[in-house]
């Protein structure tokens, strides 16, 4: 049967609380909610979330890759296809961006789930990501977070999904024009009477019609909310036991937009059982709905996305924040403007994206950047086998970090991490927290923004303690 | 068949500028009062001079492509060769090189180094490199000096399970011998004494290392002129010789080499046996007097000297810290010039700036306070890149 193969979710590390806010714009502001990093975009989180996804699964059984996002970092230029590659796909994916629309990665799953059905596919990966800018001193300062989810669509479902409903519609509610930073809302007793709520309670009803089901026949309803309060009403409104309802995230990790509704279906799997049969929901120009039931293939994939949720740093000023956000205008330096070739990139492609290394057939040392001779035994490029290095976990050699240097988060922490099968890593460090920072402690690899030279998203991989191991719990 | 360098090429004058931030001052202005004081050491005129070679890193930046031009327009030399050399920091040592080797050739009977790097027109504290993103658009894109020789602290400290004060503490001490031998150096760039706790307290620049731990940005040139050896007594009595020149360029890839753990230059062990080799060195504890060290920062002087082979890797607190053997009246006087750190490093001036300093310890001509004794043969060190990622040169000189 055809549904969801695998599924991961992705949190970023740092954390705004409501103390924070409140110390800049007043009023009484509680919880927390997600933050992508400097270095982060929807692009990059997405490829966290794929990467958790395809753990344990072979990447080239991969045939479709559907990118979902309001948030994709380029307005002309494909961010599916990048991920592809930082996924180390097959080249002849079908790699597509949907965006425009939060509820955008359902219809992904959608359109993933019928190309399974049509067999011209065997297995898509649907990613759905969002970093919406909130405007500053609005209730959307904490309604919004950042995060991504992935699941892998196939024929061999764990999951199946064994009914949907759509509706699509010209209901505005909120936008953001093609040159516009922040988000623009109508009246929020609108958005809900009009918008949100029979949209929503449309679909539910049309899915578990079309079932031949009951809301008591579902063990677990995941919906979108575009705030707690929303959020909460609907469960009223839906008529459901508010104890099946999957924990929308808010004050915690906030709405991630596209990715949203999508992470409560994840942090559900992440708790499921044979037998269950969950409920789907999204919203946004229209809504969708599905209804699924986990079946016998169901095995537990770890608990991703309580991991990342623990996994965190407050921070501890606004104007980091600003920082991160780009909000505001900073002195420019008399240091030359970064720089970047795309040829040289291109050129250097397979390990700028993919993350190959080569591996030395004389010495056995795998060494990155790609070799022209062995760095070690000098063997020729032709006794040099390339190998994916991006998923082995390493250990930290040594570091420093340089307070003086040109980053947005000073100061620059560089490292060399011996990495597994005899590899080495030399690389920035990024979600680290200073403090905790030690020779010998558990790094990972992930792929990151390095630097927007000559107005280029510049993408390459960086280091980081490693997130999810025991020594960081 | 090859043969030693060793006491066939003579150094008949040297010359340094004021180093220090010279606002006032230009690279041909630079370039013209090391010239001028070379040539006053050598009783020679800049016409005279049939050859040179210069090594600057940055040039006329941010004008242009540094080229030779800087030199010849400089001085208005007539026609002859000028020959740009570049590594980086070793840029200095390199025009040394490439001037020793054309005098002993016998191309050319008169022949000058000239070492220079013009920083101060930048508009921003720190070492004017490359943008990031210019030479790799990703990879190490935000590598800096300080962020990569930190990192070699880093790994010294654990390898040898040393706890974090000490460590810093071992490092201080370098750096308050540096700073004690630069107060008293007229032509240094750092002119003032610090304690053990001036240098711990110090701001941070690149964790571990604080701002005594790492050299000043500079101005600066030095100048040398080298003759055939058996030339060199028409000119001057108190000349010295090229004992043995050694160059090495690391394949560059220890950050990324799993045998690689940065506790050790391996460019610089590679000259080091070069040089030693040439000049004849079994030991070179006993053998050489004194040494300048590159020092841009204060675990470089402590790794180059391990490296050096003047004591046992990880040996450097007990060989050199406890026994202050590298003061001036100690067993192995090291940067008593005040060294890169207190005197500071333009780019391409430092390899020819420490030629300078031998040549004089040598001859006897240094501040009384910090004159070695018996100053017959000293080495200079000179490595451009940073750790993983080396060129190195490492000069011996010495009374003939």
């Amino acid at each position: 049967m055809e549904g969801i193969v695998s599924w991961g979710g992705y949190i970023p590390i740092y954390r705004l609380s409501g103390d924070v806010v409140q110390k800049v714009w007043g009023g009484r502001m509680k919880g927390e909610r997600a933050v992508a990093n400097y270095d982060e975009d929807s692009l990059t989180m997405g490829v966290e979330a794929a990467r958790v996804c395809l753990e344990g699964i072979d990447r080239n059984t991969v045939d479709a890759l559907y990118f979902a996002s309001t948030t994709a970092p380029y307005r002309e230029k494909q961010s599916a296809s990048i991920i592809a590659a930082a996924l180390d796909l097959r080249e002849d994916v079908i790699a597509m961006d949907v965006c425009n629309s939060i509820r955008s990665a359902t219809t992904a799953l959608c359109i993933a789930l019928q190309c399974v059905k049509s067999g011209s596919i065997k297995r898509a990966l649907v990613i759905g990501a969002d970093c919406r800018l909130a405007p500053p001193n609005s209730d959307l300062e904490l309604t919004f977070g950042d995060g991504a989810v992935a699941f892998l669509v196939g024929s061999d479902a764990a999951v199946t999904i064994d009914g949907s409903y759509h509706t699509s519609s010209e209901f505005i509610d909120i936008w953001r024009l093609e040159n516009d930073v922040l988000p623009k809302r109508w009246e929020d007793r609108f958005i809900n009477d009009e918008g949100y709520v029979p949209h929503l309670k449309k679909a539910v009803s049309g899915v578990v019609k079309a079932s031949n089901l009951s809301v008591n026949d579902l063990t677990k309803v995941c919906f979108y909310g575009p705030d707690e309060r929303s959020h909460k009403n609907m469960i009223k409104a839906l008529g459901l036991d508010a104890i099946k309802v999957q924990d929308p995230l808010f004050g915690k990790v906030g709405n991630t937009g596209t990715a949203s509704a999508l992470m409560m279906l994840v942090a559900a799997l992440e708790g499921a059982k044979k037998g269950d049969r969950i409920l789907l929901s999204n919203y946004g120009d229209g809504a969708d709905a599905f209804v699924m039931t986990v079946t016998d293939k169901f095995k537990f994939r770890g608990n991703s996305l309580s991991e990342f949720m623990e996994s965190k740093i407050l921070i501890e000023t606004y104007g980091k924040y600003i920082k991160f956000k780009r909000l505001m205008e900073f002195e420019t330096t008399t240091e030359s403007p970064l720089r970047t070739s795309l040829s040289q990139i291109w050129r250097e492609r397979r390990w700028v994206f993919r993350c190959h290394a080569h591996k030395c057939q004389k010495c056995g040392r795998t060494q990155f950047p790609m070799q022209k001779f062995c760095m070690n035994c000098q063997a020729d490029e032709k006794f040099l086998d390339e190998v994916n290095i991006s998923d082995r976990k390493g250990i930290l050699l040594t570091y420093s970090a340089d307070e003086r240097a040109p980053v947005m988060d000073p100061p620059n922490v560089l490292a060399a991490v011996n990495l597994e099968g005899n590899a080495r890593i030399f690389s920035q460090v990024t979600d680290r927290d200073l403090s905790k920072l030690k020779v010998g402690m558990p790094m990972e690899l992930t792929f990151r923004r390095i630097h927007d030279g000559l107005g280029v998203h510049n993408y390459f991989w960086k280091c980081r303690p490693d997130r999810r191991s025991k020594e960081a719990k | 068949m090859t043969e030693s360098i060793k006491d066939k090429v003579a150094i008949i004058g040297v010359g340094c500028s004021q180093f220090g931030e010279r606002w006032e001052s230009g690279i041909d202005d630079l370039i013209k009062e090391a010239v001028v004081e070379a040539c006053g050491d050598a009783g020679l005129g800049v016409n005279d001079v049939q050859a040179m070679w210069v090594g600057t890193a940055l040039g006329s930046q941010p004008a242009g492509i540094p080229t030779a031009i800087v030199v010849s327009q400089a001085l208005q030399t007539q026609g002859i060769p000028v020959t740009r050399v570049e590594n980086a920091c070793a840029s200095g040592q390199e025009s040394v090189r490439g001037a020793a080797y054309a005098v002993a050739s016998g191309a050319y009977d008169i022949v000058m180094a000239i070492g220079v790097d013009k920083m101060k027109d930048m508009g921003f504290g720190g070492l004017p490199g490359g943008a990031p993103g210019k030479f790799e658009p990703v990879y190490g894109a935000f590598g800096s000096g300080p962020g990569r020789y930190a990192m070699a602290a880093t790994a010294y400290f654990s390898k040898y399970g040393i706890a974090f004060d000490e460590g810093k503490r071992i490092l201080a001490e370098i750096s308050v011998k540096s700073h004690y031998y630069g107060a008293m150096n007229p032509k240094a760039h750092l002119r003032r004494a610090v304690t053990v706790e001036d240098v711990m307290n110090a701001p941070m620049i690149a964790w571990p290392l604080g701002l005594f731990d790492c050299c000043g940005v500079t101005d600066g040139a030095a100048a040398v002129i080298m003759v055939p050896a058996s030339q060199a007594k028409n000119y001057k009595k108190d000349y010295v010789t090229i004992k043995g020149i050694g160059l090495s360029a690391g394949n560059g890839w220890g950050k990324e080499n799993i045998d690689y753990d940065f506790t050790y230059w391996d460019a610089t062990r590679w000259a080091a046996r070069q040089a030693y080799d040439q000049a004849g060195i079994t030991d070179p504890r006993k053998d050489l007097d004194f040494l300048e060290l590159h020092d841009c920062f204060s675990i470089a002087e402590l790794i180059a000297t391990e490296s050096m082979f003047m004591c046992e890797p990880g040996g450097f607190k007990k060989e050199f810290t406890d026994t202050r053997a590298y003061y001036h009246d100690g067993a192995m006087p090291i940067n008593c010039s005040g060294g890169l750190k207190s005197f500071g490093h333009p780019i391409g001036a430092s390899g020819c700036r420490e030629t300078y300093e031998i040549c004089r310890q040598i001859q006897g001509k240094v501040e009384r306070a910090r004159q070695i004794k018996d100053a017959r043969i000293g080495l200079s060190h000179n490595q451009g890149g940073h750790p993983g990622r080396f060129v190195c040169g490492v000069i011996i000189y010495g009374a003939p």
